[in-house]
């Protein structure tokens, strides 16, 4: 067993886990925030994909014993109070779920890319969002609202004029 | 997966302590294979030691000539590097597409070429650009270095702590990615350096990863994509799956080694 | 009305999905829950000679290790196929003894002997590890043409030559003749490959007992939760209906694959009786890939006959169907009921005949997947109708218009009666939209670029809405195909409908709320859907073959009559007026022509209160219904696919794909091109990615993502979707249904596409890189390819 103490959603939290645990078992299991699901056992699929220090990663493939000490957000600790995150609100918008179980990882994907984008001054053209989808596996939407919805969101959180590219 | 005990390592030499320590001690970078390999059972390391923190294993150092790459340095940190960038981009490029967004910021250069695994970027770039292996206890040259499928010079308990590139004239990487799991069927890494050439090829070949002489010879006396051309390249030394036929690999060598070169000349 | 019928209403449910609150089966935690690990085979066919637990029995947590004689021994029932197929001999199918844990013998990798149940996974699976089962290995065979050999393994003792059933439909000797007529005849040999389902969330469940009031209750990812409890209790002994809760909560994506009922739900219910503790199991995908039920895996020869003026004069086609080592709840159906009847497509053809031979292998059950037997019909025809135009040196498009069926309602010679269709308006409109006059174009810029550039059609009709109660009776179904509804308008007004529908992705939140805005004037967010828990709603059928809209919402629409008539019966007693005078309108009932009205809400308190009703009149205002449909539903449509192949590599993108549907009646657009975009995305990985493939030992070759190819977002373009609606004249919505079209009519397109663009008809799906670069290579060299 090892202690694990991390900053989740922004709380402070220390668990005795075992070694083996991954992220996302710390998270399901013992933080009990379920909106990280896990969808394959081979890190392809991204459906638990979280930020680890602002930066995406899949919590199944992490143990949380050497993320001791992370920031960790998950999908419920993007919204700010009763505000949605303007991805969130772009998925609903555009309809970029059908059956909800692979949307939290796209999520916090499609967050991850926009600022990685916006970091770098580049425009995230719809094929820079499906090259960069590679990692998340949706079966019901045929990936066509979700595109949609990541590019409308990347709009609405753009902090570079548009002038920039 | 089976029980293990983590260890977290501050430094080299502490890390090579607790694999001595371990029973069978494995060493942990990214964790983005060793954690899913553990997942299905096929791995029971009975230590872990995580590397990712050891000073001196990070970051992108220029020197003359050379750049060096801290083993426990990120793939999106390799590929975002300014200085990587000007000296080897075809390298940049390489580690910006190996996985997908989320593995490249957890795997590491050290974790990937200590695995070897054969269908594996890196690999490729290594015994292209005539790199230098460095390990907590001393330096392998590339061509000493990978020795067949997920197999390496590499002792019991050694670490590697990164990798010395030397700069080229030009190179470049280009892969025909697997359609099911995205690595490598085929990727070729083509380096010129003052007129020689050494071509590397990840993915494809029934052994790992591998130099091939063919084409060296051919773009040594002519670095344009036509030299690729005129090369025979043997079916018989190729993987094959249900991906891929041995013939198809074969053919893949020729079509993406014309993609590197003309990348490398772009 | 903004929130009604045809309007685009953003989905009610995403809420609780995108802030990560959505409750799938694997949140859920009971008290005092243990882990179950199923130790499985991991030979394709075996004898079992004998199950030594001691070691796991004695690992830390393990609460208890069982296994399939303790699980007989208590009378747990046999799994079963809910529908009966006769061969033409007469004979009944031959249905092979399916336990939930094997008894003697395991008929595939992946098949179940044992289940340790613990206080953690971890430790549930290091001691299924350590269960060590004994046994004497059998030959195996993995595929249905080689079952079929004289010296094949014999799977089941009571299916000999491993032969479920020997089934056809249609007139064989005039489909004969028709083809002895013709002036040109179209042959192929075509696969159908074999798919896995691949829903996100893997199947899970939780179950409890109690033994306090000997109940149970089933968490699990279910399609159709009543049929669950119905198939559990009724043939599978673990308990009667009324001591058995089923709660499918939000579901993860089904496509078929979670309509069954698995060993490992019964399995776990047993469990918990066993150990009296509740017993979770969540698949993790590598067992999914295991153990979910395949879909599609067919081998057909087909022949078209065209005579002089290119019209068909006879098909006829022989199927072998792979059904895996054990016959699943749907399967029968799948290639004769689902696929054979369909094979007459949008054509007018006289004569049409269809052999199928189910076949048992040693795989993992196959059964319905997204579109279930009309993909695998829809394919034959439109690959046929494409080849032959080839052949024929007719344009595609006008071949198609010169076979298309141009009145209705039409009965083709395998049973359908189609009701309603425009084929031509849907080529018309697809053609339009996919601005074919500029293709040539298109097609020069490509090679300008070292590009093959090809574009290909496919007209599809599909039956959806199943089905008539009494006529798939007739056919053999276990069970009757209505649906049911509840329609509860509360004292405030606002509204709660309880259907037997299951959504797990398809909005029904949305879509059935939108049918009782339209109706009844409430906003949406005044109206919540509740289903699929076998205690709240009190029967239902579930969702499967794009059934929801055509008869669920229609049992919704029955219930809502009930209801109107009621509260137009108080309206009138209040207001002082007739009935016949009593409109619903924007929020009020109102008597038509005058100013006097009452809000909504003052009915529904009215109901209530019961101060002052109609004379005899009950108080309350809730109706329920049940809705047998007339005919099945036949969504039709035109799917054009342009690729672009680089003939170095066989690499093959598609990069524009037009869809032209008639779903009838449409309540949400937005919903209904979601669910075309995600069936379509399905399509084009059949036709170009996903492929399960055992080797001939029967071991699973495919089986994660390392190596079955899941479509992702750089494999598909952005769709081009048109409606070209006539609406259903056999439901009161007219509604056709939507959520397998994609599916069904996208395969043919691509592969037709590819194949323009390669010149050559001799393609298998899927169309991977390799697959199109050898042929291409046949096309350069034909001798001297191997």
């Amino acid at each position: 067993m090892t202690s694990v103490t991390m900053t989740v959603n922004g709380k402070s939290v220390t668990r005795e886990v075992p070694d083996t645990t991954l992220l996302s078992e710390f998270l399901r299991e013992d933080l009990r925030l379920t909106g990280t699901h896990v969808g394959c056992d081979t890190s392809q699929c991204g459906a638990c994909v979280v930020h680890v220090d602002g930066k995406a990663v899949k919590s199944c493939t992490t143990l949380a014993a050497a993320q001791d000490g992370a920031a960790v957000t998950t999908i419920e600790g993007v919204a700010s109070g009763g505000d949605l995150h303007p991805m969130q609100a772009a998925f609903n918008q555009h309809h970029g779920l059908q059956c909800g179980f692979c949307t939290p990882g796209m999520i916090m994907a499609g967050i991850d890319m926009v600022n990685r984008y916006q970091a770098e001054g580049k425009a995230l053209t719809s094929e820079a969002i499906r090259h960069e989808l590679e990692g998340n596996i949706c079966r019901c939407t045929g990936y066509h609202n979700i595109v949609k919805a990541i590019e409308d969101a990347a709009s609405n959180m753009s902090t570079v004029p548009a002038a920039a590219e | 997966m089976y029980p293990t005990k983590y260890h977290k390592a501050e430094s080299v030499a502490g890390a090579v302590a607790a694999l001595a320590a371990a029973e069978d001690g494995r060493v942990l970078s990214g964790g983005q294979t060793l954690i899913p390999t553990m997942k299905q059972h096929l791995a029971a390391p009975s230590d872990l030691v995580d590397v990712r923190n050891v000073a001196g294993m990070q970051g992108v150092t220029v020197g003359p000539g050379t750049v060096t790459i801290g083993a426990a340095t990120k793939h999106a940190d390799v590929a975002a590097s300014a200085e990587l960038r000007q000296h080897i981009p075809g390298l940049a490029a390489l580690a910006g597409g190996i996985g997908d967004p989320a593995v490249r910021a957890m795997g590491t250069l050290g974790g990937s070429i200590a695995n070897n695994d054969p269908a594996a970027d890196y690999p490729s770039a290594v015994l292209a650009l005539n790199a230098t292996v460095i390990t907590d206890r001393r330096e392998i040259a590339a061509d000493d270095y990978f020795d067949g499928m997920f197999a390496t010079a590499l002792e019991d308990g050694e670490i590697v702590t990164g990798v010395r590139f030397p700069v080229p004239t030009r190179a470049a990487y280009s892969k025909f990615p697997n359609p099911a799991s995205r690595y490598a069927m085929v990727g070729v890494f083509v380096a010129e350096t003052g007129g020689s050439v050494r071509v590397a090829v990840t993915g494809a070949g029934s052994d790992g990863v591998f130099r091939h002489g063919g084409l060296e010879s051919a773009l040594s006396a002519n670095f344009s994509a036509g030299a690729v051309d005129g090369v025979a390249v043997e079916a018989d030394m190729m993987m094959s799956d249900i991906h891929a036929s041995a013939a198809y690999r074969a053919h893949l060598v020729s079509v993406v080694a014309k993609r590197a070169v003309d990348a490398a000349l772009a | 009305m903004s929130e009604g019928i045809g309007a685009r209403v953003a989905r009610k449910e995403d809420k609780r999905f995108i802030t990560g609150k959505g409750k799938y089966t694997d949140d859920i935690r009971m008290e005092n829950q243990a882990y179950a690990a199923f130790v499985r085979s991991p030979h394709a066919h075996a004898r079992v000679t004998g199950i030594d637990a001691s070691a796991a029995e004695a690992m830390d947590g393990v609460v208890a290790v069982l296994n399939g004689a303790q699980l007989t021994g208590d009378g747990i029932g046999n799994i079963i196929c809910g529908w009966a197929i006769t061969s033409k001999d007469g004979s009944p199918m031959n249905m092979g003894a399916w336990s939930a844990l094997a008894t003697e013998k395991v008929r595939y990798v992946g098949d179940a002997v044992a289940v340790v149940i613990a206080d953690s996974q971890a430790q549930a699976r290091l001691a299924a590890e350590a269960v060590d089962v004994s046994y004497e290995v059998l030959p195996a065979v993995a595929m249905a043409d080689k079952a079929m050999e004289g010296n094949a393994p014999q799977i089941h003792d009571n299916a000999p030559g491993n032969m479920v059933y020997d089934w056809e439909i249609g007139d064989e000797a005039a489909t004969d003749a028709g083809l002895a007529a013709a002036t040109h005849i179209t042959e192929l040999e075509i696969t159908n490959n074999r798919l896995s389902p691949n829903p996100m969330e893997p199947r899970s469940a939780v179950a409890t007992f109690d033994a306090s009031e000997d109940h149970y209750t089933l968490y699990t990812t279910s399609q159709n939760p009543h049929v669950a409890r119905l198939v559990l209790s009724a043939f599978y002994n673990v308990a009667p209906e009324h001591k058995l809760r089923v709660i499918a909560p939000d579901v993860g994506g089904g496509f078929g694959s979670k309509i069954y009922i698995y060993p490992e739900e019964i399995t776990c219910l047993w469990a918990s009786m066993k150990t009296g503790r509740s017993v979770k199991w969540t698949s993790d995908r590598s067992e999914a890939f295991l153990t979910d039920a395949h879909g599609r895996d067919h081998i057909s020869t087909a022949k078209m006959g065209f005579d002089a003026n290119g019209k068909i004069t006879g098909f006829k086609v022989d199927t072998i169907a792979n059904f895996g080592a054990y016959m699943s709840l749907f399967s029968s159906a799948v290639p004769t009921y689902l696929y054979a009847t369909l094979l007459s497509g949008q054509y007018n053809i006289s004569n049409v005949y269809c052999g199928v031979k189910g076949i048992y292998t040693n795989t993992v059950p196959v059964d319905a997947y997204r579109g279930a037997g009309r993909p695998e019909a829809c394919y034959l025809i439109e690959r046929m109708l494409e080849t032959a135009a080839r052949e024929l040196n007719i344009d595609p498009a006008e071949l198609r218009r010169r076979n298309f069926i141009q009145s209705f309602p039409h009965e083709t010679p395998v049973i359908m009666t189609y009701d309603a269709g425009d084929f031509d308006g849907n080529l018309d409109k697809a053609q339009a939209a996919a601005n074919l006059a500029g293709f040539p174009a298109r097609k020069a810029e490509a090679a300008a670029r070292g590009k093959l550039r090809g574009i290909g059609y496919s007209c599809y009709i599909e039956a959806c809405g199943i089905a008539p109660s009494a006529a798939v009776g007739s056919l053999g179904a276990g069970v009757g195909l209505w649906e049911s509804a509840e329609v509860r308008v509360n004292p405030v007004g606002t509204i709660e409908v309880l259907t037997g529908s299951h959504s797990h992705g398809q909005g029904h939140e949305t879509t059935f709320a939108q049918i009782v805005a339209e109706r009844f004037g409430v906003p949406i967010d005044n109206v919540s859907i509740v289903h699929g828990d076998t205690d709240k709603v009190q029967f239902g059928m579930g969702t499967y073959g794009s059934r929801s809209g055509a008869v669920g919402m229609s049992a919704i629409v029955k219930a809502m009559d009930k209801v109107e008539a009621k509260v137009k019966k108080i309206a009138a007693h209040t207001l002082e007026a007739s009935e016949d005078d009593i409109v619903i309108e924007g929020g009020e009932v109102k008597v038509a022509g005058t100013d006097k009205s009452m809000a909504w809400h003052e009915v529904g308190l009215s109901a209530y209160m019961a101060h002052n009703l109609p004379e005899g009149m009950e108080p309350g205002l809730k109706e329920g219904a049940f809705y047998d449909p007339v005919n099945f539903t036949f969504p039709s449509g035109t799917y054009i696919a342009e690729v672009e192949v680089d003939p170095d590599t066989g690499v093959t993108e598609v990069v524009q794909f037009t869809a032209a549907d008639d779903f009838g009646t449409i309540i949400n657009p937005m919903i209904v091109e979601g669910q075309v975009h995600g069936g379509v995305a399905q399509g084009i990985g059949q036709a170009m990615l996903e492929q399960v493939i055992y080797d001939d030992d029967g071991q699973l070759v495919t089986g994660s993502y390392m190596d079955y190819t899941m479509p992702r977002a750089s494999d598909v373009p952005f769709y081009t979707i048109e409606h070209n609606t006539t609406v259903c004249p056999n439901n009161p919505l007219g509604i056709k249904g939507c959520g397998e079209a994609g599916a069904i009519g996208a395969p043919p397109a691509v592969i037709n596409a590819i194949t323009d663009a390669i010149g050559t008809n001799d393609l298998q799906m899927p169309a991977t890189p390799q697959a199109v670069w050898n042929a291409l290579q046949m096309v350069k060299a034909p001798m001297a390819a191997e």
